[in-house]
Parts: structure tokens; sequence; C-alpha cells
């Protein structure tokens, strides 16, 4: 009886147990995650003042009801009437998605010979992509400043060997922002990819070819769709933050590269305008987990459709 | 009983006997690979006739994947041939031979479901859809799978994703079937209707099938022919009946089901028999061979474990090679039994008798002493 009673506690407690593991990250997204970006929303539907927080309660007792959700909705107008936020979107759009493209094409073949080779070079070759983010990321930025500028290494060799006459603007384009995003977020790219391709079975490569798959057929018809999960994931690993990168643009992009990182930036800091910044941080959220709750479901549904 | 012999030594495969010059289906030439120095494939030959089932059977490591896959177009040998059906295919990279594989682990395409997996082959021919979606249903049907055409792979089960791999293997009527350890992955009951289901597959279809496998009871029960290999060659090639009753050495003797070799000296020798003592002089057999085997020779004797009798007396047939020993261990499996029999000289002689009368008590007990004996012609000559 005494035994049977303390197997029961045991019980219990393993069970309690599991019940803390799974709420630990529930409860630590809620603070950290979930109640900051309650703040903000609700930052985003009051006015600017000049004052210590600065921007007005949230609930005004004189205004009525429809007074203040029209009130309240301002910032949100405002940006939906001003070019620049639209702009600034859309380019962040655009760099993100091209850099994640040149990260893909960068970052497969790589991913892929890393994980066909030998378990001793695939360490070193590991070690290789992971060492960069030991220095600054800060720094190794400042360090393609310099590698870039009109007088920097590129350039001074060039002059040298007489392949130009008078040095290239690369430092403040586009190209270097694009640059700067590839190089930053490639390690982003490769490493699912690897954990992805080091797990593929050569033996599928082996039976597409035996049926008459050419070598590049095989890559599409089987390496690709088999590796499709680590593609997404190292996408979206890629995608996401470089859609809100303030650093790279602001420090090797040119006047005209204007991302929504440096607007929200703007926003908050040169024009201290709370609410307006919020909202645009609001919008930028929606727009990067929008696609990624639509690809979510479209994932369980495929897996239900196959059970 | 001279046929008997004759036949052990047959050699060289049975090409159709009325007209030898006839060319084989298949002909591997001098065939080698080659790792960094390493013989995996040593100076192969081999010939297999149109419509045969062979089988390839050695442990791990001995060559016999690397020969499949040589065979596939999946390696590229360093030196030798193969033709196939007169022309020469050696350099023909895999997506152009007209033979198909089923892998080990099946290899299905784990994002495609049973019928693109199957439908892959014909895919890449441009075979009309209309023509593939038909060929599909029919080869589905014939392996008993028409219902699972939209499952993906991971909702089969072993036997299920096995006849998705030959399905796969066979939709585009192959001129030959490789199979890398076909049944391996099955379980033992399904293994063995599988096995009767492949040979009648195969001879429904007549396509030629080679086997590779480690595993002899799947050879025998499978193939006409089978080669033993060890270290990339060949040690003897024959039917199951060859290899089992009249194997060529001590590798393929001890590698095909149990066998008992005893160390003998030769003493005395004619053209087809040898005397012999054994079990340390004490005792003196009589055998039959073909080998060059002079007086004054060491040579092994092997005896099946079924071709020995046990008994509490002595038999009276002279001509019966018989020891005497004691019964060390005894193993009842209902249908058979086994004895471990210790000799005088202590080796263990192990026994397999059938129990063909139902009782109770057996014949012999723990501990009895007892007679073993079998015939001049069950023992088996070994050199080496």
């Amino acid at each position: 009886m005494a035994e049977s009673m303390t197997n029961h506690q045991q019980a219990f407690g393993d069970l309690l147990w599991r019940r803390i593991v799974i709420v630990l990250p529930y409860l630590w997204l809620i603070l950290f995650f979930l109640v900051p970006f309650a703040i903000v929303f609700k930052i985003s539907f009051s006015d600017p003042i000049v004052a210590q927080p600065p921007f007005t309660p949230l609930f005004d007792q004189s205004q009525s009801f429809l007074n203040w959700f029209q009130g309240s909705l301002n910032n949100y107008l405002f940006l939906l009437e001003d070019n620049l936020y639209w702009v600034s979107y859309l380019r962040s759009i655009k760099v993100a998605f091209i850099s994640t493209i040149c990260c893909l094409l960068l970052g497969y073949p790589m991913a892929y010979y890393i994980a066909q080779s030998a378990p001793t070079k695939r360490n070193v070759l590991l070690m290789l992509i992971i060492l960069p983010f030991w220095t600054s990321f800060l720094l190794r930025v400042y360090a393609w400043m310099g590698i870039l500028s009109t007088n920097g290494i590129i350039n001074s060799v060039f002059l040298w060997i007489g392949v130009i006459d008078e040095p290239i603007q690369m430092l403040y384009t586009n190209f270097a922002v694009y640059l700067g995003i590839v190089y930053t977020y490639l390690p982003f790219m490769i490493l699912p990819l690897y954990a992805n391709l080091e797990r593929l079975d050569l033996n599928l490569h082996d039976a597409a070819a035996d049926l008459g798959g050419k070598p590049l057929q095989v890559f599409w018809d089987i390496t690709l769709p088999v590796s499709l999960p680590g593609v997404i994931a190292g996408s979206l690993l890629v995608f996401i933050p470089a859609m809100g990168e303030f650093v790279i643009p602001a420090l090797l992009g040119g006047l005209d590269s204007l991302m929504i990182g440096r607007t929200l930036y703007d926003e908050f800091f040169v024009n201290r305008d709370w609410p307006l910044a919020s909202a645009v941080a609001s919008i930028l959220l929606l727009i990067l987990v929008l696609p990624m709750v639509l690809f979510q479901r479209n994932q369980a549904k495929s897996a239900e459709e196959t059970s | 009983m001279d046929a008997n012999h004759k036949m052990s030594n047959t050699r060289e495969p049975q090409v159709s006997d009325s007209n030898s010059n006839v060319q084989s289906f298949i002909q591997i030439k001098a065939l080698s690979k080659e790792f960094n120095g390493f013989k995996a494939v040593d100076q192969i030959n081999l010939d297999i006739n149109k419509g045969e089932l062979f089988a390839i059977l050695g442990g791990s490591g001995c060559g016999k994947s690397t020969l499949l896959r040589m065979l596939a177009g999946l390696e590229t040998p360093s030196s030798g041939k193969i033709l196939l059906d007169g022309e020469d295919i050696t350099e023909w990279p895999a997506y152009e031979r007209p033979i198909n594989m089923m892998f080990q682990s099946y290899a299905l395409f784990p994002h495609m479901t049973v019928e693109k997996n199957v439908a892959y082959g014909l895919q890449k021919e441009k075979i009309p859809q209309s023509e593939i979606d038909q060929r599909v249903k029919n080869i589905l049907d014939l392996v008993q799978l028409g219902t699972f055409s939209k499952r993906k792979p991971d909702r089969l089960s072993g036997g299920e994703k096995q006849r998705v791999a030959l399905a796969r293997a066979l939709i585009k009527n192959p001129k030959l079937l490789l199979l890398d350890e076909p049944l391996a992955a099955l379980d033992k009951k399904l293994r063995e209707q599988t096995q009767f289901e492949l040979i009648k597959l195969q001879e429904e279809l007549g396509v030629t099938f080679i086997v590779v496998t480690h595993d002899q009871e799947e050879a025998m029960t499978l193939a006409s022919r089978i080669a033993v290999m060890k270290a990339g060659k060949f040690v003897q090639i024959g039917s199951p009946t060859e290899i089992y009753e009249y194997p060529k050495n001590r590798f393929v003797a001890d590698f095909f089901g149990a066998i008992n070799i005893f160390d003998a000296l030769v003493i005395d020798q004619d053209d087809t028999q040898i005397t012999a003592t054994f079990d340390q002089s004490e005792l003196t057999l009589k055998a039959y061979t073909d080998k060059t085997i002079n007086i004054g020779d060491k040579v092994g004797i092997a005896v099946r474990p079924e071709k020995i009798s046990i008994s509490k007396d002595l038999p009276e047939d002279s001509n019966l090679t018989t020891s005497k020993g004691i019964v060390w261990d005894l193993a009842y499996y209902g249908n058979h039994s086994i004895y471990r029999v210790k000799t005088e000289s202590g080796q263990i002689v192990q026994v397999s008798t059938q129990n063909q009368k139902r009782s109770s008590d057996h014949l012999v007990e723990w501990n009895d002493e007892v007679y073993l004996s079998w015939e001049q012609n069950s023992s088996i000559v070994l050199l080496d």
C-alpha cells in the first residue's frame, strides 16, 4: 500500500515536471515576445505628444467610442497615405527576396559539398562557416567598408593592375547592401541546408539514375524536392532578418537604399513619433508572420493528405 | 557415383550444351574494381544465360555489391568488360543501360506517392501519360498494390515497400534485373512467402535476375545457380545442390549451412578413392575424390550433419565410416533434433536427425555413448 502511494506520488511528480518543461518556453514567449508586442501594438493606436512618455494615453474618457476609434487608426491611415512607407516596405521585401535567392544559390552547393565531405573535412568546413560569428558583426561590416571604398583594397588592386583608370563606386550602392546582407546571412542558409542534406540518402540518387534520370534531372526530381524543408528553413532564416535589416543598409547603402528598418529607426529616434513607429513595426510583423502562417497551414494540410 | 564427382567439378557455367559457341546473355570479362589500391572486385569472369535467376553470395565486404553496382553502371570498373546481349555496355552510363536495380533499402523516393515512384522510370523515357498510367496500373496489380497507389512510402509496411521497389524496377521491362539483398529487410515469415512470389514473378516475366545476398538460404531457395564470392573473387560457381553437396573448399563448405570438418591424413590413394586416418589416427575412412592427392597429404574431411546417423549400437555395415562419442548436447526442434556429440579426440560433431516417429522418449539421451556413421560418398575431401 505504502509502496503504491510512493509510486503514485512519483508519477504525479513526473507529470508535474513534464508540465513545467512544456510551460517554460511558452512563458518565455509570452513574457518576452507577446507582452512587448502588445505594448508596441497599443502605442500604435495613440498620438504623439511632447512628453514623457511621448504618446497619449490610449483611453480618453472624454471621447465617444467612434471618435476614439477613428482617431486611433490615424497612424495606420497615415502609413497608407505617405509613399515613403510603401516604398520602404517594398524595397525591404525586394532586397530581402533577392538576397535570399543569392544566399540559396551560393549556399546550396556549399551545403551539399560539406554534407558529402569526409567527416574530418566536414568539421573543418563547418568550422569555417561558423568562425566569422566569433568576431563582432559590426566590425565585419566596417571591414567591408574598407574593402569596397573608393580607395579600398579592390579599387587599389584594380588600379595598380590597370584594369580600371578610375576607382569604381562600390560603397554606398545597392550592390554593397546585397553583398553585405548575403555575406552576413549566408551561414543561416548553409546550416539548415547542411543539416538536411547530411541526412540525404545517396541511394535515392542511384535509384533515380538507374531508372533513367540524367544527373541534372536527378537533382530536380529528387535532391531538390527531398531537401525542400531545408531550403524553406534556410530561406526563412535569411529572409526574415534581412527584411528588417538596419545596420547594413545604413553603413553600406546609399541614400536611395532606404529600407523599412531605417524608416523605423528614423521615426523612433529622429522624429520621436513612437505611435507611428509602432504602427510601422506592427505592419512589418504582419508582413513577416502572414506568409509563415500560410506556409505552416499548407504544410499541415499536405501532412494530413499523406496520412 | 562417378557422375556425381563430375558434377562437383563443373566449374564452367552451363552454357546451353547443344551449341556452346552461342554467346551468353551477360558476359563479364576480367572485371576489376580498385579503391585506393584495394581490390574490391578482382578479375571476375562470369557468363549468365537469358532468363536465369543467378545469385552472388558472400559475406560483407567481399565485393558483391561493388560487382552489382558495376553492372548497374553506378560504379566504373577499373578494368574489364561487361557485355549484355552481345553489346559492350562497360562505358554506358547508368541512365542508358537497359538494366534496373532493386536497392537494398529500397530507396523509394520519399516525396512521391507509390504511383509516381513506379512511374518515374517511364517518365524519363518520354512515354505518353496515358500509356504510363496503364502500365503503372498493370504492374501495381501484378504486385498486388493496386489500392496503395496514392500512398507515400512512409505509410507502407516493409513488405509493401519491397513490392513497390520491385514494381519500380520492373516497369521498364529491363533486360536484366539486379536485386541487392531483396529479402534482408523482411521478417522471417514474410521472407519465405516473398521468396516464392519472387521466383514465380521471375518465371512469368522471363527477365534475367541477378540477386546479391549474404544469406545462403536465400541464395539456395531463389537461384538456379550461385556464385560464392570471397575477397573480390568467385570461389565456386554452381547449382545450389552442387555447392551444398560438393563444396570446393573449407570456405564454401562452412559458408553453406552447418558442416563437420575432420582433419585427416591420407594413407592410401587410387584413381577416385583415398583412405585416410582421422580423429587422431584412431579411425580410418575411405572417401571419393577427383582431386590429385598424394599419400601423406593432410586433408579436411567434411560431413553434413544430416548425413550422419546416430545409434547406440555399432552399425553392422562395414562400408560405413564410423566414429564413437558421447552426447554432449541435444536440441529438440519438433520436426528434427540436433545432437552435438563429443568424439574421443574431443571434437564436437553435429548430427541432425528427422523425428519421423512420434515418441516422447528420445532414442538417444544426454551423456549416452553413441556411434556416429555415414556413407563413404558423404565424405567431402577438402584440400584448402
